[in-house]
């Protein structure tokens, strides 16, 4: 009998750290997956980020770079301007990308670096106990909006950071997703796999942003945080191609 | 040329094959050389977005293998810290220039030596600390920015060149003949090139269980006495037995140098004790130098930071200090009242 499905050999057959019902485990099995297929485990050069995917590197069974917060894609510019030939990606969440490698990732997009960018928004700071975040939703209560966020209060709006790289003539492809049921599952798959074949394709900076659940944070069991994404994060947070 | 593009030469000499700068006074002739040959094929120059990103740019670009380099001045070094902890943590070979001016916040854009405790204390967080390189002119400058990525490539360090505003700025001839050794073009096995062939390579400066980070600190450590051992560079002008020993470092040498000269033709016998590098700090070769002299002085554009590490050297002897703050500079007759004063006794 055909073995039809296996663990990504760019996968390591490791415990990982994640919550039960954290989007982590999913993502990094994408990730892993779609560097299987598309046949590039020897070349790709992740940058892992800080954040709970700070140790993304023991779960991955290829080259990875650590980068210190926020600045993932300055690293990423520094190894692909380097090794062209090489695939690079960056995996990072909302605090990291959005909030401080605000700057980073503008200027990285707007040069057009030839680089994949995994975007992991879960709304939240997750690893340090659940602070407001870029991407918080108004009203979403967090460690430091304990009455919720306000926008007149000077907490913010929610930052649509895809939205506004699009807007950006060196991004080739920018798309929103999510990993809150089996069919988008599959849908972010396919869209990894397409921001990488972009890269391969030397069309320019690839971002995919997945809406991601974070359970312990939010509070909610893991399927309620999965509800959550569809009935609430998705109306600040459309899913959809957003450029390509 | 000026001691800017010299370093730039060095630099492009030595095989950096990436760097990455941002504007910023008075090393913009620095960034613009780096610019002007960098843009060629198997070498690339990025204008990065600020300081900071700079710095995490040249850190993925050593993790790919490749020799690289920053450059920035005072305020602009200090956004780095992190950047360059980070490079000593995870081992990284990497050159960073700074082109120093008046601090601390703004400043001035004038020649300071206040950098001093920044550069050879570690500057950003956590126990490391990176060799530092002064040249006192042009064509030290050349040289040390060869020397600094060798430094760099042995010992897997970051390294720090630090020059002053004058050093930057003046201009002098260069003897470009000697052909400049270059050392320690080893493939580096660590770094990360695709894992084809091999167990994938990670880059990291984290070690969250318990004891491991100890464990790399200590490493580290062993790093440091090696280098503390073999890397101490410095230079004496002068008589060898003095009645006054000075005691500095960059353009301010330079300025001692012609005290000494002054003092030597007014029958007070003086000498220049002059580290090359700030750290590790040359305290075997300036123990036995000021064995010789009867007083010490040191000579800074600061408010006395190699002050502090003479006196660390020199327990048992009276160190004075002369120096000004701010972008002042010591002048080579304040040197030599100065030093007439002391010795009249």
């Amino acid at each position: 009998m055909n073995k039809k499905y296996n663990r990504p050999e760019s996968l390591r057959d490791s415990d990982t750290h994640y919550c039960p019902g954290c989007g982590h485990g999913i993502i990094h099995h994408l990730v892993a997956r779609a560097v299987d297929e598309l046949k590039i485990r020897q070349k790709v050069i992740g940058v892992a980020p800080v954040g709970c995917a700070v140790v993304a590197y023991d779960y991955w069974n290829f080259d990875v770079c650590e980068a210190s917060h926020g600045r993932a894609l300055a690293v990423a510019t520094g190894i692909k301007r380097c090794r062209p030939k090489n695939i690079v990606f960056t995996y990072q969440g909302d605090g990291d990308l959005a909030s401080i490698g605000a700057a980073e990732t503008l200027h990285a997009a707007n040069r057009g670096e030839n680089v994949t960018c995994i975007f992991i928004n879960n709304a939240c700071y997750g690893m340090t106990g659940g602070q407001m975040a870029p991407t918080t939703i108004i009203g979403q209560k967090t460690a430091t909006t304990p009455s919720g966020r306000n926008p007149f209060a000077g907490d913010g709006w929610p930052l649509k950071l895809s939205e506004i790289l699009s807007t950006l003539k060196g991004v080739c492809f920018a798309v929103r997703t999510s990993v809150s049921n089996p069919r988008q599952v599959h849908q972010a798959y396919d869209y990894i796999k397409k921001a990488f074949c972009s890269q391969i394709d030397k069309k320019g900076f690839s971002l995919v942003e997945v809406l991601s659940p974070c359970p312990t944070i939010w509070q909610k069991t893991p399927v309620e945080a999965m509800q959550w994404i569809e009935t609430e994060m998705i109306k600040e947070f459309p899913l959809g191609v957003i450029k390509e | 040329m000026s001691g800017n593009e010299a370093m730039g030469l060095g630099a492009f000499t030595a095989g950096c094959r990436f760097y990455a700068g941002y504007p910023i006074t008075p090393q913009n002739e620095l960034t613009a050389y780096m610019a002007s040959c960098m843009r060629l094929p198997g070498r690339t120059f990025v204008q990065a977005e600020s300081e900071l990103a700079a710095i995490n740019m040249v850190f993925g670009a050593s993790a790919a293998g490749f020799r690289t380099m920053t450059s920035s001045s005072s305020p602009g070094i200090s956004l780095k810290q992190e950047g360059i902890s980070y490079l000593a943590g995870a081992q990284l070979p990497a050159v960073i220039i700074n082109v120093s001016r008046g601090g601390p916040g703004l400043g001035n854009i004038a020649s300071s030596q206040s950098d001093y405790f920044q550069s050879t204390r570690g500057g950003g967080h956590g126990d490391y600390f990176t060799p530092v390189l002064s040249p006192w002119s042009v064509e030290e400058a050349f040289n040390l920015a060869i020397l600094a990525f060798d430094v760099a490539d042995f010992y897997r360090t970051p390294v720090l060149v630090l020059a002053d505003a004058i050093i930057g700025q003046m201009m002098e001839p260069i003897n470009l003949n000697r052909k400049p050794l270059i050392r320690n073009r080893k493939p580096k096995r660590w770094s990360l090139t695709g894992a084809k062939n091999r167990p994938p390579n990670i880059v990291k400066s984290f070690f969250l269980q318990e004891g491991l980070l100890e464990e790399h600190n200590l490493l580290l450590e062993k790093k440091w006495q090696k280098i503390k051992l073999r890397e101490q560079r410095s230079s004496i002008y002068g008589k060898k037995k003095v009645d006054c020993l000075i005691v500095a470092y960059g353009s301010q040498a330079r300025i001692a140098r012609q005290a000494v000269d002054v003092l030597s033709c007014q029958g007070i016998k003086a000498g220049l004790f002059r580290p090359i590098t700030l750290w590790p700090y040359p305290d075997k070769a300036l123990k036995k130098a000021a064995s010789l002299a009867r007083k010490i002085v040191v000579v800074e554009q600061s408010l006395g930071q190699m002050d502090e590490d003479v006196r660390l050297a020199l327990p048992n002897k009276e160190i004075n200090f002369l120096g000004k703050t701010g972008g002042g500079i010591p002048s080579s007759l304040e040197i030599v009242k100065f030093v007439k004063k002391l010795t009249k006794n």
